[in-house]
């Protein structure tokens, strides 16, 4: 049933957006994890440039099902979902508050990122204390850099007997 | 495809260098895939298929940009379901059976390496998209090394089983090494004009990770100039391929027009 367009202005968008949660992840929107990068309208053409988190990570058709299905259900019928990779998406584009609703998740959040300067040493090093989601404890163990999904490790708290999941830092 | 009596443009270079980037992550990640249920322990079994995802990931997106520099309309899905072998451009050590962990595991480190050192290059080039895909792809491949090395050290400083089993390993896979240095006129073009990473500049860095590597690990290193199989890129594969893309293919050839929705 074709509806009349309706006009949004940028802000308005970007509200819509906020609705888009990570399927993976419910607890986040794409602004939140920083996938929604930019929105411009241009005679009344919506165009959002979203930036992949894992190259490899399945949800992100998902989210961008989920980004074409939000802003057609609100009436909107020009617009486009463009993929940019001229920047790179890092955990660090994530807000504090976006770590701490991950952290009441049961997922311990992403630190800061490293530098790549010194990665072929570091290598040589034992992996970070990432402390315990549950229990705040650093008594962890990594079982596995890699979890459930791309973006988490698997780790194990040795005090509260929990294994747990990590969001790595990337 | 090409013809020898036409002069390879700008264009056509960074074409047939995505291609074989790409169709290199494409058949590893597939040979990866292989282990998705088969892993020795759980955890390995989600890691190896967590990998795999991001190399046909990576393969995803370099073709994606091929076509866009194709500019011929072109779907990337073309370039997977519908080339025989010889056009495939990926390098025999991506098309190998997986063999047992160990031989995966020193595969992986082996091409993880690698990969480290030339996205490293290919983060710099003078293509704002390729050098973002290269920068994306380079964050991924870190975890790549880091989990297949340290396979690598606990196999081969693991029990006799596991030591000899991973020293086979290298052993068989050597001969395949070389390739991963190979360069030629698609190369040197795309050198001159800032598009491609030039490998002689880290085969020292790459040699010395590995010689590291396996020295910690109780590993020998095998003699870096034994005979080395070449023609990869020029569409020479082991039997192994074909099976490879027959199983690969042959839904999409069999039914062009099926669809997942």
């Amino acid at each position: 049933m074709p509806k009349t367009p309706v006009k949004y202005n940028k802000d308005e968008i970007w509200n819509l957006l906020s609705e888009v949660k990570d399927p993976e992840i419910p607890v986040l929107s794409i602004l939140e994890l920083g996938i929604a990068r930019e929105v411009t309208i241009e005679n009344d053409k919506v165009v959002v440039q979203i930036t992949p988190t894992y190259s490899g990570c399945p949800a992100m058709n998902a989210i961008e099902n989920e980004i074409e299905k939000v802003l057609r259900v609100n009436g909107i019928q020009d617009f486009e979902v463009n993929k940019d990779f001229s920047e790179t998406w890092t955990t660090d584009w994530m807000t504090d508050k976006a770590k701490q609703k991950l952290k009441e998740y049961g997922i311990a959040p992403p630190g800061k990122t490293d530098t790549d300067d010194d990665f072929l040493n570091s290598l040589k090093s034992s992996s970070k204390i990432i402390p315990c989601p549950y229990c705040d404890s650093t008594n962890t163990e990594l079982q596995s850099e890699f979890g459930s999904t791309a973006c988490k490790a698997q780790y194990y708290c040795h005090d509260c007997d929990e294994p747990f999941e990590h969001f790595k830092c990337i | 495809m090409s013809t020898e009596t036409t002069t390879l443009t700008k264009q056509d270079a960074l074409f047939e260098y995505l291609v074989r980037l790409a169709d290199d992550r494409l058949i590893l990640g597939h040979r990866l895939s292989e282990w998705c249920g088969h892993g020795p322990i759980l955890e390995e079994d989600i890691a190896l298929a967590n990998i795999s995802l991001d190399y046909i990931g990576h393969a995803a997106s370099l073709y994606e940009y091929a076509v866009e520099v194709e500019d011929k309309g072109r779907h990337r899905d073309n370039l997977v379901y519908f080339r025989n072998d010889v056009e495939y451009k990926n390098l025999k050590i991506t098309e190998l059976p997986k063999g047992d962990f160990g031989f995966t595991i020193a595969r992986q480190f082996l091409f993880a390496g690698f990969s480290y050192f030339l996205y490293k290059q290919l983060s710099d080039v003078e293509d704002e998209q390729f050098a973002g895909m290269a920068q994306k792809h380079l964050k991924e491949v870190k975890y790549h090394l880091r989990h297949s090395r340290e396979w690598v050290l606990r196999l081969g400083d693991g029990t006799d089983e596991s030591h000899e089993r991973i020293q086979n390993s290298f052993n068989d896979i050597w001969t395949y090494v070389g390739e991963l240095f190979h360069q030629d006129e698609i190369e040197e073009l795309l050198q001159g004009e800032k598009l491609a990473a030039d490998s002689e500049n880290f085969k020292s860095d790459w040699k010395e990770l590995v010689v590291d590597t396996l020295e910690e690990a109780t590993l020998e290193v095998p003699d870096f100039d034994q005979f080395m199989v070449e023609g990869s890129r020029d569409g020479l594969h082991t039997e192994h391929l074909g099976h490879l893309l027959a199983e690969m293919q042959h839904l999409r050839r069999s039914y062009p027009d099926a669809d997942w929705e």
